[in-house]
C-alpha cells in the first residue's frame, strides 16, 4: 500500500498526487515510469514520474482525467492509499551533453516536460520551453517552468493567453535562428509527430517520449510495441523515450484507440453510478 | 492385494459444453472414496519407478499407501516433505511423462492417478486439516529470493524449513508468477495458488510485492541488506512474436497479453477495472499448453476459436490432457498450417490472418519432423484477433542490470550443476536458466538451489 502525501489541483483535469514510495524515490531518475494500481480491482497503467525527492522518499505523477481509471485516481486525496505503485520503470532520459536545448510540453505533457527542463537547467544547458495548451484556463506550471528555462513561450489553440497557434510554430521560428542541439517533445502523439516532423530537415536530435498501452511496464505482455526505425520496440524497456525521427506515430496513434469503446462504456457506467 | 483395475477411478469433471462458458474448474477433484478406491491400484512396488521420476522425489508410493488407509494428513505430511506446492502440482504437472510414465500399472492399462491423489490429498488438507505447528529454529541468516513463480516458492519453502529467514521480490503486485498470470483459473483456481502462497507465509517467509529487481533494487543492494544468498527465479516472461507483416495491428496479441489480461487482471469479471476486447474469431498461434490455455479462455469469452499450429497433432508440445479438454470444449485445429501475414482494416484492425499449409519433411535435430511449406497454398482465416503462443524467452530486465551474470545465445542464465550463477552469491533456477518449460522442472530447481545455497551457506559459519 502507498499512501498519497499531498495533492494538487492543476486545473479543472490535471491533478497531481504525491506518493510515498522510498525505494522507488531513490532509484528514480527523470524520464522514468511507474505502473500505478489504485484498488484490489483496478488496472495497472502507466503514469510517468514528474517529480521525486528521495530523501522524503516520494516520487509525484500528474494525471489527466480522461479515462475510468484516471478518474479514480483524481478523486483520491491525502492519507488515501494507493493499492499498488512499480517502478521506477524504463529507462532514464539519456540527455547526452547538449549546450542548447528546446524542451516541447503539450498540455498535461507539461507536467513530464517540468522535470526535463529542470534537469538540464541544473546542468547549465541553455533551455527554452514552448508549452502549449488548448486555452488559457488549463494552462498549468507557468512559474515553475519560468524558473528552469532561459526562455519561456506558452501557445494557445485559441489564442486566449501566450501566442495564438501550436507550439510547431514557435520551434520552427527558433530553430531558424540556430543554435539548438537537442529537443525534447512531450506531450499528445500528434504533437510529437508534428515536431519531430519540423525537426527534421534542421537534423537536431530530438527525444520524444511514448505512452502507449501496457499491463506489466517490464516487457511481459508486449502490448506497448511500437515501430521504431522498422524494428518492434516494447516502449516499457526499450523506452519509453525513443528518437522521434525514427518513430512510426501514425501506427502508435491506431494502437492506442484499441480500447476507446470500452473506455467510453466504462466512463458512461462511472456516470450513471455516480448520479 | 492391489485393485487390478486397468483403468484410472475416472476424475470428475464440469460437462464441456458447459464449461466452456464458465471459468470454474474442470476437472472436480475426487471424492474421499474415489481416492481410497484409486489409492487401492498402487502395487507398492520395491524399486518404486514413479519416485525416480518425480523432479522433487515425492514419495509416492508411501503417500498413496495413507490414502489407502483413509490418513489423508499423514499422506499430505509425507508430500510436503518435498513438495512445497502439492495443490499445483497435482493440477498443472505433466504426470504422464513422470511419476505415471513411470508407472509399473502403465504397462498392462493406465497407471495410478498419482497426480489426481496428490490434488486430493492437498484439497483436503485445504478444507479439513488443521494448520501445521511450526517449529522451526531461526538460524539468523538471511536468503532473497527474486520473481514468486513455481521455482522462487519452492526455494523459499525449502529454505524457511531449514530456518533461513528469506524474502521474496515479487514484480508483479500478487504472488505466484505463471501460476498467477498464465495458468487459467479453471485449471488451476487462483484461491489455491494463494493458499499455497499464505502456506510458506506461515513458515516465515516474506513476500514483497510490487518490487521490480534490477530497477527498484540491484541485486547488489539486495546483498548490502544483508542476505547472505540470492536466488533468482525470474521466469521466462518476455514474449516472442513471428515477425510477420500486420503483427501490431489492433486485435494480435501475445499469450503473455492475453492471459495477463484474464488471469492476473480478471479482465472477464464485471467487478474489475481492466478491460478486454470482446472476440468473435480468434486465431491462436501455437501448440503448446500456453496455445492451449489461451484458446480455451478465448473460447470461455464467447470466441470461434481456431488453434493454428505448423505440425501435426502427433508434435503438439501440449499435455495430451489439454489437447483433449479443447477438443471437447469445441475449439477447432487447423494443423500443418503456419501463418504468413495479418490482414487488417483502415482502422487497423485485425481482419483475417493468412495462412499457408504445410507437410512434415525429415527429422529436425530435435527429432521432430521439420514442416515445410506446400507452395501456392495461401489461405485466409477470417478472424477478428489473433494471440500469438509461439513461446517466450527469459526477459532481460534483471540481466541488463546484472551484467556480471553470464547468460548464452538464447538469454538464459548460465548456472553450475549446483544452480550457482557467475556472480558470486547468486543462484538461479526455473525458467529463466531452462527457458520455458513446466512448473514441475522449476519447482525441481528451487530445490535443488535451495540444498546449495544450505550447504554453502553453512560451509561459511
Amino acid at each position: 500500500m502507498f499512501e498519497i502525501v499531498d495533492k494538487k489541483v492543476l486545473n479543472s483535469s490535471v491533478t497531481s498526487l504525491t506518493i510515498k514510495a522510498p525505494f522507488i524515490a531513490k532509484k528514480a531518475k527523470a524520464g522514468q515510469f511507474l505502473i500505478v494500481k489504485a484498488d484490489e480491482t483496478g488496472e495497472r497503467i502507466p503514469l510517468t514520474i514528474s517529480d521525486f525527492d528521495s530523501s522524503a522518499g516520494t516520487v509525484t505523477i500528474v494525471i489527466q482525467a480522461v479515462g475510468f481509471t484516471t478518474k479514480k485516481l483524481v478523486r483520491m486525496n491525502c492519507g488515501d492509499y494507493l493499492a499498488d505503485v512499480a517502478g521506477p520503470l524504463g529507462l532514464p532520459t539519456e540527455f547526452g551533453n547538449p549546450k542548447k536545448a528546446i524542451i516541447i510540453g503539450g498540455g498535461v505533457g507539461c507536467a513530464i516536460a517540468y522535470p526535463q527542463a529542470k534537469t538540464l537547467h541544473n546542468m547549465g544547458v541553455d533551455v527554452t520551453v514552448i508549452a502549449g495548451f488548448r486555452s488559457k484556463d488549463i494552462v498549468i506550471l507557468e512559474d515553475e517552468m519560468k524558473k528552469v528555462s532561459n526562455n519561456l513561450y506558452i501557445t494557445t489553440d485559441d489564442g486566449s493567453y501566450g501566442e495564438k497557434g501550436l507550439v510547431t510554430d514557435v520551434l520552427k521560428r527558433l530553430l531558424n535562428k540556430g543554435g539548438y542541439d537537442l529537443v525534447i517533445a512531450i506531450g499528445p502523439v500528434i504533437m510529437m509527430k508534428f515536431v519531430a516532423l519540423t525537426t527534421k530537415p534542421y537534423s537536431v536530435k530530438t527525444i520524444v517520449s511514448l505512452n502507449p498501452i501496457m499491463i506489466d511496464g517490464t516487457g511481459m505482455c508486449g502490448g506497448c510495441r511500437v515501430n521504431v526505425g522498422g524494428e518492434t520496440k516494447f516502449a516499457c524497456v526499450d523506452g519509453p523515450d525513443f528518437d522521434g525521427h525514427l518513430v512510426d506515430f501514425d501506427e502508435l496513434m491506431r494502437r492506442n484507440t484499441l480500447f476507446r469503446e470500452e473506455e467510453a462504456h466504462a466512463c458512461r457506467l462511472e456516470e450513471t453510478n455516480n448520479g | 492385494m492391489a485393485d487390478m483395475t486397468p483403468q484410472k477411478t475416472k476424475m470428475p469433471e464440469q460437462e464441456p459444453q458447459i464449461r466452456n462458458k464458465n471459468f470454474e474448474e474442470v476437472a472436480l477433484g475426487y471424492t474421499k472414496e474415489m481416492a481410497i478406491k484409486e489409492a487401492g491400484r498402487c502395487l507398492n512396488c520395491k524399486n518404486k519407478p514413479c519416485v525416480s521420476g518425480c523432479p522433487v522425489n515425492v514419495r509416492i508410493p508411501d503417500f498413496i499407501a495413507c490414502v489407502a488407509k483413509g490418513d489423508f494428513e499423514e499422506a499430505y505430511n509425507i508430500i510436503t516433505a518435498t513438495n512445497a506446492l502439492p495443490a499445483v502440482c497435482g493440477r498443472v504437472c505433466p504426470q504422464e511423462n513422470q511419476c505415471e510414465g513411470k508407472c509399473i500399472r502403465g504397462i498392462k492399462g493406465e497407471s495410478v492417478g498419482i497426480g489426481r491423489l496428490e490434488r486430493f490429498v492437498a484439497d483436503y488438507h485445504r478444507e479439513h486439516g488443521k494448520a501445521a505447528e511450526v517449529n522451526i529454529k531461526p538460524n539468523g541468516k538471511k536468503v532473497a529470493v527474486v520473481g514468486a513463480g513455481p521455482a522462487g516458492l519452492t526455494c523459499a519453502g525449502d529454505l524457511a524449513r531449514k530456518g533461513y529467514d528469506v524474502t521474496v521480490f515479487e514484480a508483479f503486485h500478487t504472488a505466484g508468477g505463471v501460476l498467477i498470470y498464465g495458468i487459467p483459473e479453471f485449471r488451476l483456481p487462483k484461491s489455491v495458488v494463494a493458499a499455497e502462497v499464505e502456506n510458506l507465509k506461515n513458515l516465515g517467509v516474506k513476500v514483497m510485492t510490487d518490487m521490480v529487481i534490477g530497477k527498484v533494487l540491484t541485486l547488489d543492494e539486495i546483498k548490502d541488506m544483508g542476505f547472505e544468498a540470492i536466488f533468482v527465479g525470474s521466469g521466462a516472461g518476455l514474449p516472442m512474436f513471428m515477425g510477420i507483416e500486420g503483427e501490431n495491428a489492433l486485435g494480435v496479441y501475445s499469450a503473455n497479453e492475453f492471459l495477463t489480461r484474464i488471469n492476473l487482471m480478471k479482465a472477464y469479471k464485471d467487478e474489475y477495472d481492466t478491460p478486454i476486447k470482446k472476440i468473435k474469431k480468434v486465431a491462436v498461434v501455437g501448440g503448446g499448453n500456453v496455445a492451449m490455455d489461451a484458446a480455451r479462455c478465448a473460447k470461455r469469452l464467447g470466441a470461434d476459436v481456431h488453434i493454428v499450429y505448423r505440425r501435426s497433432e502427433d508434435e503438439m508440445p501440449a499435455r495430451s490432457e489439454e489437447i483433449h479438454h479443447a477438443k471437447e470444449e469445441g475449439i477447432n485445429f487447423e494443423f500443418l498450417t503456419n501463418p504468413t501475414r495479418i490482414l487488417y482494416d483502415e482502422n487497423f484492425r485485425v481482419k483475417g490472418i493468412e495462412c499457408i499449409s504445410m507437410r512434415l519433411g525429415e527429422p529436425d535435430a530435435g527429432g521432430r519432423r521439420r514442416p515445410e511449406k506446400i507452395a501456392g497454398s495461401e489461405h485466409i482465416l477470417d478472424v477478428d484477433s489473433v494471440i500469438m503462443a509461439i513461446g517466450t524467452r527469459p526477459n532481460p530486465l534483471l540481466l541488463k542490470a546484472t551484467p556480471d551474470i553470464k547468460t548464452n545465445e538464447r538469454g538464459c542464465i548460465i548456472v553450475s550443476d549446483g544452480m550457482e550463477t557467475s556472480k558470486d552469491g547468486v543462484y538461479a533456477g526455473g525458467d529463466a536458466v531452462s527457458g520455458a518449460a513446466t512448473v514441475i522442472s522449476a519447482m525441481g530447481a528451487g530445490k535443488h538451489a535451495a540444498a546449495t545455497i544450505d550447504e554453502k551457506l553453512k560451509a561459511t559459519e
